[in-house]
């Protein structure tokens, strides 16, 4: 614990990402115009410091005159929420059957192996599409898909971890002392893959809020009435001559959040590691 | 006194395979090993890698099952146990690792390391567990305030000690030491043997001390059973062993042990070649591609291992004691 405090990344990113919280679900109460408000009078306002901008649209308007500095603060909620859910969804069900395989090995092992193996020779993106395509476009299916295509990644770093933990010999030294094999697996070698497993769904969150934003930008996401970043830069895409903010700014949101998940990931390894492995 | 633990011929066949078409082949690293350890006395199994001390170990610790021959905990036959019959006599025997950096769980307090055995196996409270614990680090010379730290916080013989005490936490009878002091300190490394000799007198559990390491089997064993590719070449009491070795294997280890004594004259035996392939064992004895005194008998035909100058030995080449021959 003192070690994450230590790292100067870890206290960038996490800070970052719990002001990000912060913001995302106090949305109505910190956005100063509701997302959806149109004023066609004062589309394409630019953004503060820059020559006919007003001071009430910091980040300037869109096309349609609605405010992006809160339709960014709407949009955070939905890349958040698939964040998190489509994270830990992928992350408990890549773990549990990681396990398995590494610690029983045979026909689990091969049978989980060879799933992973079969799924990865998907194309994630078609993939993604005909998910959100049999369930209908909404968050549920963004994160459905997301943990449908990304639970292979947990799957096999757990996996590995899990064989490498299953050969030192506190788990044969728990194994004479009599512990019952699910005893084993959850109460020994899970603490130590735990570690790993923490970095790896910080990595994993930060994927996610990509591939949210690639949904949403080719209309597969949630309904365009509510703001998110993918569907913000879609919009901002085709006025970028006019309004280069409207597609700058949600960029550079997502490029940040997924910066900070990455390095908290990152940070997380490393500050966890020495404990672990010393 | 009855024996404690007993082996009756311990087998042990690994089948590997070697390729598609090809037939597995069995590896076999214990071909049939008999012992018997009394309460409170040390048996030290001597023998270079890959000669099957460690499979030995994972036998009697039943963490695998012999291919052939009967293991006794206690005097009760371990294969024909019943569940509940077989968990307890699995009390009985504890293991301690070479290696204490792997032997603890690196995210488990010690004092929770110590407890668990007790948790799994025992109905005891958390307040009697922890004091069963804190007994038991005092015993082993831990401070009482290391019961609340990480295992990365120790030194390997601290750590060896911590994996001593949580073997030991189930009162087994019998424990089974695999190169325990191998991974330290030289300077570490008596510290810890003296331990075991007290913890011994103490609470007179029998050990299974495995080494490579002749002048450590001498300052801890009561007798010494030297192992060569899975088989038993010399057993006998520490003096039998270190005064008058017999086996030509058993010199050669000796010769090959430093004395500190400028002035001692010492046999110098060097074996050529390597331990053959365990695959492929050597037919006869298995030690006679590497052994000086080789004649042809021991090409062709397996010796027993028989009662010869007060001592087990397995060699064609001990002459057999004097009383044998007489009738001749």
């Amino acid at each position: 614990m003192r070690a994450l405090v230590g790292d100067p990344k870890v206290v960038c990113a996490g800070g970052f990402l719990l002001l990000l919280a912060l913001v995302a679900i106090l949305a109505p109460l910190v956005a100063p115009h509701d997302p959806l408000e149109q004023d066609l009078m004062l589309a394409t306002v630019p953004p503060a410091g820059f020559s006919g901008a007003d001071p009430a649209h910091l980040l300037g308007t869109d096309g349609l005159g609605r405010d992006v500095l809160s339709r960014l603060i709407f949009g955070s909620r939905i890349a958040l929420t698939v964040a998190l859910v489509a994270a830990a969804i992928a992350a408990l069900a890549g773990t549990l059957l990681g396990l398995l395989a590494g610690y029983f090995g045979g026909i689990i092992d091969a049978l989980v192996s060879r799933l992973v193996e079969i799924w990865m020779a998907f194309p994630p993106v078609l993939l993604s599409i005909l998910v959100v395509a049999i369930l209908g476009s909404g968050i549920h299916s963004v994160i459905v898909a997301i943990a449908i295509i990304d639970w292979t990644r947990f799957a096999r770093v757990v996996r590995a971890d899990t064989m490498a933990q299953a050969e030192m010999d506190y788990v044969t030294a728990a194994r004479t002392m009599g512990f019952a094999r699910a005893a084993i697996l959850f109460g020994e070698i899970l603490p130590n893959v735990t570690p790993l497993l923490m970095a790896l769904v910080s990595l994993e969150m930060g994927i996610a809020v990509i591939v949210e934003a690639i949904l949403s930008f080719v209309g597969l996401s949630v309904s365009s009435d509510t703001p998110t970043w993918g569907g913000m830069i879609a919009e901002g895409r085709q006025i970028i001559h006019q309004a280069w903010w409207v597609f700058a700014a949600p960029l550079v949101a997502l490029f940040l959040t997924v910066l900070a998940f990455n390095q908290l990931g990152e940070g997380l390894r490393r500050a966890l590691d020495p404990v672990m492995r010393r | 006194m009855t024996a404690v633990l007993e082996a009756r011929a311990l087998k042990r066949d690994y089948q590997v395979k070697r390729g598609l078409f090809s037939e597995p082949a069995a590896v076999k690293a214990l071909a049939g090993v008999s012992f018997s350890l009394e309460s409170g006395k040390t048996l030290a199994i001597v023998g270079e890698s890959g000669s099957g001390k460690s499979t030995l170990a994972r036998l009697l610790t039943l963490i695998e099952v012999p291919t052939a021959g009967a293991l006794l905990i206690d005097g009760e036959d371990v294969a024909h146990a019943d569940a509940a019959t077989r968990g307890r006599l699995r009390r009985e025997i504890q293991m301690v690792f070479q290696n204490p950096y792997g032997s603890l769980n690196p995210r488990q307090k010690i004092g929770k390391a110590l407890e668990e055995p007790l948790l799994v196996n025992t109905s005891l409270r958390a307040k009697e567990r922890e004091a069963a614990a804190r007994d038991m680090m005092r015993k082993v010379g831990l401070r009482p305030e290391f019961y609340d730290r990480y295992p990365h916080m120790f030194s390997g013989g601290q750590r060896q000690r911590i994996a001593i005490a949580r073997a030991l936490m189930l009162k087994p009878k019998i424990l089974v030491l695999d190169e325990p002091v191998s991974a330290l300190d030289v300077s570490i490394r008596a510290q810890v043997l003296n331990l075991l000799a007290a913890l011994q007198e103490e609470l007179q559990v029998a050990y299974v001390f495995i080494s490579h390491d002749l002048s450590v089997v001498r300052h801890i064993a009561d007798r010494v059973m030297v192992v060569y590719l899975g088989h038993a070449v010399e057993t006998g009491s520490r003096d039998a062993i270190f005064s008058a070795p017999q086996h030509p294997y058993t010199r050669a280890l000796l010769s090959a042990t430093p004395v500190a004594d400028p002035q001692a004259k010492k046999e110098r035996i060097i074996l050529s070649g390597e331990l053959p392939s365990p695959f492929n064992p050597p037919r006869g004895c298995s030690f006679h591609p590497r052994c000086p005194l080789a004649f042809d008998r021991c090409r062709v035909e397996e010796p027993p291992l028989d009662v010869k100058q007060g001592r087990e030995v397995a060699c064609w080449a001990v002459a057999a004691d004097s009383i044998d021959l007489a009738p001749c």
